[in-house]
Formats: structure tokens, sequence, C-alpha cells
């Protein structure tokens, strides 16, 4: 101890922890493409929503998927729950969207809480199959009720105007597309706060370890309850907006491709990083529309497409397609202390 | 070396068991141990391998449910408390096998465990960097275990022997009241163990300390009572010099061949 000992790595890493939080400016591009293709590409808005909201529903996937490591096949239950909230709603007269959209999360997040309650007490596969049976549970239920939810042919209903201010416009998206994006950047900055406090490393730490988390005294089950319900909120409300952005509802928002796909995006991606849901739903999305323009839907060659990006993503990107920047990144910040 | 303590009080053990027993199946793994480690105790567990030494770990810790018997802290029975509930409470354990956050670095495996033991580990609002004290500490204990110039590094990427010491400052940035030590130093080479050694002789004096090890230099300089684990029961419990002397405790060692 008295052989004075070079401070630079234990300085160096302790640096790294207390700025991970700190934005970069590289964080800007995605928003500023988000901003971009509203005006350079105007034609495609209802496309370009769909991605803003989905990339929200992904992120809230991450949240449990890539930092807790809960592997979800369930996760449209939250997403339809918090859909049907908004669109029942408003269909019996409650028409402000904000409010109805914040109710969603609630029911959502009610969800997540009971639910939560028993499927964190299994693990792996059981935990798997129990995700994913809640939301076969919950598809049936509506397709059973569909003097309510009005099953496959749907519901239409209406919002009032944006705080008063701004009406909803389903042919042009104009509304539609800033409500989206209003509320992905909320939905972001709270992930992104989450993650970076020390509630978000120590789900990290259940991801890595939860033999080892038990052993330094963690609560795991509460912790993983907790990080559940703040992803089944924010799933809540990106499938509120969903559908008020569409004025319409079917029990589509349950259904099981919902919660396979929105796993494949968040994958392709890149799992525990956020930003992998930009990328991961935005290829997946266009890539989609592309096939389905080019080959047409009738043999669903869009599957083939799928199952291809998928096995080409684990076997050369298997930490997604964000993942593959790593090593140049590393590399740079190993340049420039 | 440590055996200049003073007589242990006798009377109030911190860690007790009462016919605590294991079985998996039909295999008995824990019979019938009745076991007290008291206020500042040095006690070491040796018995061959598959004696039911890891085991006894898990039973304290809670990382089992024991079949029958009981575990008691403070004299209270604590059957009733989770895992992590007992490490709140002072009771801790390494583990025989590295078992750390290896994708993450030395030093946020350090900054998870004080974050937790300060409790400030549910945050969700305020960023890790709010907190320096936090960080701050985490890196002393990195100094204490010489890790310092792998504090960047992922436990992935070092050697196994030097992922070790990440496991006992673990243990330290708990600040155990009892700490329950499964051979802290195994995979360890000769010239880091040291290292290890070092830093559990410099422990607090108040510390109740049980280590399990088959190094029987280290036994014997270390430890002031010995319990010999055999097929899960106690075969022996004493100080040093009475084990060395025990005629059954001979039989096993020299018959297996340890030492
Ligand atoms: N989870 C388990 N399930 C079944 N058998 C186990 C389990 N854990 C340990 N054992 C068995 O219990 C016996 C004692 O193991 P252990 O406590 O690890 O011994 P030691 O630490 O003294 O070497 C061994 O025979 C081992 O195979
Ligand atoms: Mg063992």
């Amino acid at each position: 101890m008295t052989v004075p000992t070079p401070r630079t790595n234990n300085g160096a890493a302790a640096g790294a922890l207390l700025r991970a939080h700190r934005f970069r400016a590289i964080e800007l591009i995605p928003w500023i493409l988000a901003i971009a293709v509203y005006f350079l590409f105007p034609g495609y808005r209802l496309l370009a929503t769909q991605i803003l909201v989905l990339i929200l529903f992904a992120i809230s996937l991450d949240l449990i998927v890539g930092y807790a490591g809960i592997v979800s096949l369930g996760h449209a239950a939250f997403f339809g729950t918090g859909a049907y909230t908004a669109a029942l709603l408003a269909d019996a007269g409650w028409q402000e969207p904000i409010s109805a959209l914040a109710l969603g999360a609630v029911t959502a997040g009610l969800l997540g809480w009971v639910s939560g309650w028993i499927i964190l007490r299994t693990r792996e596969l059981t935990l798997l199959m129990l995700t994913m049976a809640l939301g076969i549970i919950l598809y049936e239920l509506a397709k059973d009720l569909d003097d309510i939810t009005g099953g496959f042919d749907g519901i239409n209903f209406e919002n009032t105007a944006i705080l008063g201010l701004f009406p909803f416009d389903v042919l042009y998206y104009t509304t539609n597309y800033w409500y989206a994006f209003a509320f992905l950047v909320l939905g972001f900055l709270v992930a992104r706060t989450v993650v970076h406090a020390p509630f978000g490393r120590s789900l990290v730490g259940i991801r890595e370890n939860v033999r080892r988390m038990h052993a330094i005294g963690t609560p795991v089950q509460q912790r993983m309850r907790h990080v559940y319900v703040i992803a089944a909120m924010i799933a809540g409300v990106a499938g509120a907006i969903w559908v008020q952005v569409q004025g319409n509802i079917t029990i589509g928002v349950y259904e099981f491709e919902m919660s396979g796909n929105i796993l494949i995006m968040l994958i392709l991606g890149g799992t525990g990083r956020l930003y992998g849901a930009f990328i991961g739903v935005t290829v997946f999305t266009i890539l989609e529309n592309l096939t389905e323009t080019v080959l047409g839907t009738d043999p669903p060659y869009w599957e083939l497409v799928v199952g291809v990006a998928l096995i080409v993503t684990v076997l050369f990107a298997p930490r997604g397609l964000l993942g593959v920047f790593d090593p140049l990144i590393r590399r740079f910040r190993e340049r420039t202390p | 070396m440590t055996a200049d303590l003073g007589p242990a009080v006798h009377e109030n053990p911190v860690l007790e068991t009462k016919g605590l027993c294991k079985n998996f199946g039909a295999l008995v793994v824990a019979r019938d141990i009745d076991f007290a480690l008291e206020a500042g105790a040095r006690h070491a567990v040796i018995g061959p391998n598959g004696a039911g030494k890891t085991t006894f770990v898990n039973l304290l810790t809670g990382a089992l449910p024991p079949t029958g018997g009981s575990v008691l802290l403070d004299g209270l029975d604590i059957a009733g408390l989770a895992e992590h509930e007992r490490v709140k409470r002072g009771l801790v354990r390494t583990f025989q096998i590295n078992t750390l956050f290896n994708g993450l670095t030395v030093l946020e495996n350090i900054y998870l465990t004080v974050a937790e033991r300060m409790g400030v580990a549910t945050g969700l609002f305020r960023p890790v960097g709010s907190r320096p004290e936090v960080v701050a500490e985490a890196e002393r204990l990195v100094e204490m275990v010489q890790l310092q110039d792998d504090a960047g590094r992922t436990i992935d990427e070092l050697p196994y022997g030097r992922q070790r010491l990440v496991e006992i400052a673990i243990a330290l940035a708990l600040e155990p009241r009892v700490l329950l030590l499964d051979e802290p130093s195994a995979g360890v080479p000769g010239a880091e163990s040291h290292i290890i050694l070092d830093a559990i002789a410099a422990l607090p004096a108040d510390i109740a300390i049980m280590i399990i090890e088959h190094d029987m230099d280290v036994v014997f300089r270390f430890a002031e009572r010995i319990t010999v684990l055999v097929s899960g029961a106690v075969l022996a419990s004493g100080p040093p010099d009475e084990i060395a002397a025990d005629e059954r405790v001979r039989a096993v060692y020299l018959g297996h061949g340890h030492g």
C-alpha cells in the first residue's frame, strides 16, 4: 500500500460510471432523422408514425428483456390493454386523448403488477410460457367479448383535439405524427433515466447473475416486478397512441404476432441499449413494406424475409445491428481516453 | 497471529444451527448439524470433497431450504428470512466457484454491491453519477484488493485468480457481521493467494468468520476453532490442537491424503 499505484484504470472506470448518463451529440441523430422524415416524405407519414409508436413499444420491451434479462413473448398484453383502455374510454364518451392515454398506462401497469406477481416467481422456459399465456388469454378474451371489443371488425372512435388545439388528422397524419413523436421523446427519456439510475444498473446485475444479486442483498423479485410495471406502463402508452392515431381498434393489438414481432425487432436492433429499438423497428418495418410492395402479400414472402433476416442477425451480429459497431466504438474510446 | 484475541464469549453465538438436516432425494448431505459461531470467531470448517461444506453454507444463507432443523442469527430463528434479508442483517458469504457479474467491469461489480448495501439501488431518477460517494467507496474497495489496474476490465477479461479477489471485495463491500468464506483461495495462484489471506486476516476482529479451507497451513494459522465435517455430519469440533490430535480426524485425513 506504500507503493504509489497507478490510479488511471480505477479512476477511468469510475469516470465512465459517473458520466455514463451524459448525453452525447450522436444521440441527436435519430431525432433529427425523425423530424426530417416528416418534411421529406410526407407520403409516408402513416408508416413513419407507426414506426415511432413501435419504437416506444420496443423500448418498453428492452427494459425487461435487454436490461433485466426477462424474456417475454407476451408483451402485447400491455400494449393491447393500454390500447383498449384509450379506445373504450373514447367510445364511451371520454374523448380527451391524453388523459385516456394516461389511464391506459395505469391499466397496463396494473396488469403488469398483478401478472408479474405470478410470472416473475418462475424462471426461464416457464416464465416465457407464462408471458405467452397471458397474451393468448387476453386475445381470446377480447375475441369472445366482441360486443365490447369489436372483435376482428373493430371499433371506430373519435378523440377531441390534443390540448384542445390540434385535432387528429387520420388522412394526412400531421398532428398524429407529432403526437407519437412527443410521447416517444417522453417515454425514451423516462427509460433512459431509469437505466442510468442505480435501479437500472441493478437490473443489469439481475441479467448478469441472479444468484449473485441475491447474495449481495437484492430483493430480486421485487426489483423485477418494479421494472415489469414500468415496462407495462410504457407499452400501454404505446398501445394507446397506436389506436388513437388511427381512430380505430381491433383485437389485432392483442395478437401473438404483435408480441413476437416486437421481440424480433428488438433482437434485430440489439437489446440492452435502448437505441437498438430505433434501428430494429425501422429496418424491420421498412423491409416489411418493401417486400410487400415489390413481391406482394399473396404468398407471404415477408415471413421468409423475416426468417432470413433473423438468422443472419443471430449468426453474424449476435448483439444486434447496433452491436456491430461496438468494436469500432471501443477502439475509438481506447484511443481517446 | 490471531490467537491473542482472548477467549470467545461462548454464551452468545451470533450464528447457530440446531439439528440442521438436508437431503437431496436419497442423498443425505447435512445430518443433524449443531454448530455455533461466536462473535469475533475465527472458525474453520474442514472435510473431504463432497462432505457437504458448501451445502452447509447454502443452508446458512438461505440459498437452500433445510429439510429439517433450524438456523439462528442472534438467537432468532431465521427460517422465514429470504437470502437477501439475511444479507441485510449482516450474514454474508463468498462462493467456492466465482459467482460474479461476468460482463461488467470490476468496478461495476463492486459498485452494485455498495449501492445495494447503502440502500441507494432502488433510486429510479437520479443517475449513478449524482452519488459520487457511492462510486468512491467502490473504488476504495477495489484498491483494497489491489485490483485498481483492472478496475475497468470486465470479469471475463481477468484470469480466474484475479476474479477471486473480486469475490472477496464484494464480501467486504457488504460490511458483514458474519462472514462465510467458501474456499476463498481455491484456484488462486500461490503468488496471489497472500492478497486474499492478508485481506481476510486484516478484517475487523469483531466479525465472526467461518472459513472452509483445504490448505492445512492456512487453517492452523488462522483458526481458533475447527469443525470437521464428514458425509454431512460433524465428526469433531474443537480447538486446533485437539483436532490435530484426534484419531478419527487423522484417520479421515490421512486416509484421503489431504493436508
Ligand atoms: N443441488 C444439489 N442437488 C443434488 N446434489 C447436490 C446438490 N448440491 C450438492 N450436492 C451433492 O451433495 C454433496 C455435498 O456437496 P457439497 O456441499 O458441494 O460438498 P463440499 O463443499 O464439502 O465439497 C455432494 O455429493 C454433491 O454432489
Ligand atoms: Mg464445496
